[in-house]
This record gives structure tokens, sequence and C-alpha cells, in this order.
């Protein structure tokens, strides 16, 4: 009988060595006559242990890890053997305390299978969504979508079924679903894994969208610093349209929906939805003016769903499920689950799918285990490059949209970036005004003039130059950016700024 | 302009010319089969995708991705968003400098190594993560990039080109 393994294809795995362990275990195993077979999954997430090896043991998925070249001879003798003696032996994958405490939805089937195969997804559920679907009207999917009280996962939380309700009801002669996969913030990587071990999950949530709201035609807009995503998903698209997923006859269904994936060129702005439809119709990614919204006239004018990977997988599970079933989750406004990405100065980093509501601090302490340099904890940033600096004091506060807007912060897209002592709070301060320099579109003065500004003015602060009027210039600027900025760039880069200088106010004295 | 350009520009602009919003991979193409979307192909685009010369370069221009002229033979990004200044990237990307004896848009005197700045590319949770080509490596210091521009054989060192 073969050894039946699993293996990641993941960015992260590959980044630390998963394609060297590959070759090796296959080479070895040849050597020694060993029958083998090896499937590359997605990754599950647990990042800090990969490459994860895992074996197929009585009906289990026995996890190994951190694996290493030089470990691989050593493995196949225990795999052949005794596995749980091995020292790199964790146990049964799904029994680790990290997976075991989560409470994965969209992520159920991340790093369960060879991601670009169909058959494996429809074992695993895949598709139910789809099939409830084209049973029904499509004013009764977006009901659905509404009464989940699903939000929209790329940052703004707006509620899914409202936007998709608009484009329901506004006149157009070509509708438009695009997803946005600019994951652009620093410490979120849940759209690339998720695109690299369930691709078939956003396809399937983005036909479901185009029966919703009438629309035929799909783009994926991708950001360029994901190659082995793109590669994924323009197979997985390519495979769907095999076996008529996508084209104009879904599933015999005779109703039509087709899929394209652009990639973006490295503008972080491209994340905001309106620069992207700028993107996608091949221009510079300019913001637009709102009104009109995007969901009246969006893409080449048209009404056009803009919603985040991790929103459109959702509805899959919304679908499949029900709308009960996904409101159960939760706290207050803000239901079903959020996906945590832990990163940064972490010991265990990696993808925490939980309800809404659990404590920043559980998530940090509980499933990040502190920092990974081992010294103290200082700073967390939560949300992303424009999200704010919280200390420890703001920790116990619970993941939740509201929660976190209350003490002038935000989830965002649920970027948790780690920061231990040694983080100097003025210099990270200075980075948030030049990264919204170097990014900004350039079409409105606070955020084009203001991020320049706003690097001289703190540049001031911290060699010294008259502090207090310093500062107080730089509150100014922050006001009239948040105020006058035409997106969230310019209008919440005061977020890690005004956050760094309350809470950390001996960085800048 | 030449033969070399022609038929490569020739290429996308019959693929994508009909294509709605088909500039962006347009260039895409390009410069994945040039290396760099020279200044001479600018004014058949935009003939052919009835833009205006400024339009085309406006595009060009805003996009960090794009270049106007030949990179080394290899592209080097280091990371400089949060989470990767929160594993010491900012040591990381000092220490590129002084080894390439270039700053971020230059290319090594050798020729071998074009350093560019990144934000983010989605390692985040084991930083600091540098991408070379196509390939993305995490946990990377001084001595692991070191390590990792030995093996493609390129000292990378010297004053810089262009």
């Amino acid at each position: 009988m073969s050894l039946q393994l699993y293996l990641p294809r993941d960015t992260t795995a590959l980044a630390l060595g998963a394609e060297r362990v590959a070759v090796a275990l296959l080479q070895e195993a040849a050597r020694r006559d060993l029958p083998l077979e090896l499937v590359r999954n997605g990754s599950r997430g647990m990042f800090w242990l990969e490459p994860l090896l895992e074996l197929v043991q009585g009906g289990e998925r026995i996890a190994f890890g951190p694996v290493s070249v030089a470990a691989v001879p050593t493995l196949l003798d225990a795999l052949a053997s005794d596995a749980a003696a091995h020292p790199l032996c964790l146990g049964p994958v799904e029994a680790i305390p990290f997976l075991q405490s989560q409470q994965r939805l969209t992520f159920a089937r991340a790093g369960q299978g060879d991601p670009l195969c169909l058959d494996t997804y429809r074992s695993l559920e895949g598709f139910a969504g789809l099939e409830r679907a084209l049973r029904l009207e499509p004013q009764d999917i977006v009901n659905v979508v509404t009464e989940s009280g699903l939000r929209g996962r790329g940052g703004a939380a707006f509620p899914a079924g409202i936007k998709w309700q608009t484009v329901l009801d506004a006149p157009g002669r070509q509708k438009y679903i695009v997803c946005n996969a600019d994951e652009g913030d620093s410490g979120t990587f849940a759209d690339r894994l998720l695109l690299e071990a369930d691709p078939y999950q956003l396809i399937e949530g983005m036909i479901i969208a185009g029966l919703a709201v009438g629309a035929t035609q799909g783009y994926i807009y991708l950001r360029s610093e994901y190659p082995l995503a793109r590669q994924v998903l323009a197979a997985a698209i390519a495979r769907a349209r095999q076996e008529e997923y996508l084209g104009d006859n879904i599933r015999g269904s005779g109703r039509t929906f087709q899929l394209e994936l652009r990639i973006g060129a490295g503008a972080y702005i491209c994340g905001e939805e309106t620069s992207l439809l700028d993107s996608l119709e091949g221009k510079r990614g300019m913001v637009r003016a709102k009104p009109p919204l995007p969901a009246i006239a969006g893409l080449f004018g048209q009404p056009t769903v803009v919603n985040n990977v991790l929103t459109l997988a959702a509805v899959t599970t919304v679908l499949a499920k029900g709308a009960t079933f996904y409101r159960d989750f939760g706290m207050g406004r803000s239901r079903g689950t959020l996906a945590v990405q832990l990163a940064g100065n972490v010991r265990r980093g990696g993808l925490v799918e939980l309800a809404f509501g659990a404590s920043l601090r559980r998530l940090v302490e509980e499933f990040g285990g502190g920092s990974y340099s081992g010294r103290p904890l200082r700073a967390i940033q939560v949300g992303g490059p424009l999200g704010a600096y919280l200390p420890e004091s703001q920790w116990d506060t619970a993941l939740d949209y509201e929660a976190f807007a209350a003490i002038g912060a935000m989830l965002g897209h649920g970027g948790v970036v780690l920061f231990d002592d040694s983080v100097d709070m003025a210099a990270q301060a200075r980075f948030a005004m030049e990264f919204c320099a170097l990014e900004s579109c350039g079409k409105c003065t606070p955020c084009r003039i203001g991020s320049v500004r706003g690097v001289e003015v703190i540049d001031r602060i911290i060699a010294r130059e008259a502090p207090g009027q310093n500062i107080a210039l730089l509150q100014d600027l922050c006001d009239t950016m948040e105020a006058g900025s035409l997106c969230a760039m310019g209008g919440l880069t005061p977020h890690p700024v005004r956050s760094a200088l309350r809470f950390f106010p001996e960085d800048f004295s | 302009m030449g033969d070399r350009v022609e038929g490569a520009l020739a290429t996308v602009i019959e693929q994508y010319r009909d294509v709605p919003g088909g500039l962006l991979p347009l260039l895409h193409d390009l410069q994945h089969a040039l290396g760099y979307i020279p200044p001479e192909a600018v004014p058949g685009i935009a003939r052919a995708l009835h833009l205006s010369r400024a339009e085309v370069h406006g595009v060009i221009s805003f996009y960090h991705d794009f270049r106007s002229e030949p990179a080394g033979s290899h592209t080097l990004q280091i990371c400089r968003a949060e989470a990767c200044q929160a594993m010491g990237s900012r040591a990381l990307e000092a220490h590129a400098k002084q080894r390439l004896g270039i700053d971020y848009g230059g290319t090594s005197a050798d020729g071998a190594i074009t350093l560019q700045a990144v934000y983010c590319l989605g390692n985040c949770a084991c930083s600091p993560t540098v991408r070379i080509d196509d390939e993305i490596h995490a946990r990377v210091d001084a001595s692991r990039l070191d390590e990792l521009l030995a093996e493609l054989g390129a000292v990378g060192s010297g004053a810089p080109r262009g």
C-alpha cells in the first residue's frame, strides 16, 4: 500500500521551502522503492508550522511540521513504521488547538485537498450554494443574503444584501460582478490563502452574485504581488469553464456567467473600489467621487457589484446552509465569522476564522502565543496600514465592527500585526504618512499634499523642533485629511498617526 | 523601432484592441515579452486603442509595475510594509542597498539585480519577505539574503548603473 501524503503548494509554504521538501520526498521515496502518493493541497493557515506535511493514517490526517529537506529521510523511516514517534509529529491535524478552536466556515475546505480538483470540491459540499441559487428567483437570492446579515469583508463592512438589491433594482443593459482581490493591506493574506487553497469557492460565489442581480459578466481584479494565486485561479477558471459552471449554459440551466481574471499593476489605491473600476477600464487607478455609487453606475458606467473575495466566498455558505445558520454566528450587527490574520512579530502566525465577538487579546495570546522575538508585545495594528495602533489597554476590545469604531479603530480586512517593545511609534506614524504619499492617486488635495506635509511635520517632531506646535499642526492636518479626502486612503491615514500620538506619546517627546 | 519590439507590439495589439479595458493586460503582456515598455511603442498603442499618447503614458507612469527601460537579469523586491517592519525589514533593506550599492529603482553595476520596494507580498505571518522574480522567500534576514543572492550567481556590487 502506498503512503498518502499532503504537502501544501501555498505562497508561504513555498517561501519556507515546501517545493524542495516535495522534491526530496519523491526522490528519497523512489530511491527506497517506497510507493508514495503526494497531493499538493492548499494551506490550513497554520503558517508557523509550514511546510506542514500530512499523512493519511487510519482515516485521519497526521501532521508533521515544520518539515525541512534534512528531515525527509528520518520522516520516511517513521512514516513507514511508527509515525507518531517522529519528533516533528504533531498528531491529528484537526486536533491541533490553533485549528480545533476555530469556527471555520469560509476556510473549512482550505488545506483539505488539491485546490484544482473539482471532484474534491464537490465532495466537500462545494456548489451546494449554487445548486440552491439556480432554483431561486433573483429577489429570493438577494433576500437570503440580506437576511444573513453579511457585511463586506474588504474593510468597509457595508451590508452585502443592500448592495446587491441596489444592483438588482438598477436598470442597465449589462451588469457586472467585480471581485476585489487587490488585497493590499500589510498583515493580510486571507484572500490569497483562499484563492490558493479553495478557488472554486470564489468562483461559485461570483456565479451566485451574477444570478442574484442579473449580471452575466464577472471580473476578478487580482494584485500582481500574488503570482501563485494568479496561476491557481487561472487554472480553476479554465476547469470551471470546461465543466460548464462558467459559460452560457451554467450546468445546463440556460443561465450565463462569464468570468475573466485581470491583474493589477502594483498600486495600493486600486483596492479602493472606484479606483479599481477605473483600473479595470484600462485607466490610471483614480478614485471616483460618489455618488454615483458603483451599484448604479460602476464598471463601464453600468450597475456593478464590487465585493471582496471573502464576501463572495461567504455567500456560498449563506446559500448552502441558510441565512439563519450564518446569522447565528457573531455579535451585534457583525454577523457570521471574521477571518483574522495574525502577522508581524507573532509566534504562531496564520489564519484564524472565528465568529465576531472574540477579544483581540484572546486572538493574540491564545492563538498567536505572543511575540516571535520573545520580547514583550507593545503595539498591535489592526486593519491594515490605515488601521490604528493599539496598546495593551485596548486589547480587551471585542472583534466587532462597532466596538472597534467606538475606540477610534477599525477591523478592516482583519489584519492583525504585532510589534514587540523595540518598535518606534514615531517611525510607524511617519511611515503611515509616507505610504499615503507614495500610494495616493493624487485626485484630492488633502491626501496628495496632506500626506507629504505629514511626513515633514513628523520629521520636525522627531527632530524636536517646536514639538508642541508641530504636534498641534499634525492634529490639524489629520482633521483636514479626515474631513476632506475623497476616499479612505487620505481619510483613514490619520488613524495610525493619531493612535500612535495618543497611546504612545513617549515616542514623540 | 527594432523588429523585436515591432513584433511584440503587433501581437499584443492584435490580442487586446477589442478587449474592454484592455490597456492594462496589453501593457503587462508587452512588458512580459520585452522586459519593459519601450517609449517608442506608446504611439502605436495609443492609435490602436483610440487613446492619446498622454493617456497611455499616464497609465504606464501611474502603476509601479510598469517600467520604461530594461531591468537587471533578476528583480529583487523587498517588502517595506508594517508586518515586515515588525520583524526587522528596515535593517534588511539597509543591508540590501549597501550590499548592492544602489537605492530602490536602481540596477546593480553588474546588471544582475534590480532592486524594488514592494508593499506586502501576503506572507505576513513569516516576515520579513522578499520576492526574487516570481519566487517569494520567508523569514529573510541579511545573511539569508546574501545566500539567495549567491544562489543567483550575482555578486551585485559596485557602482550603480543607469
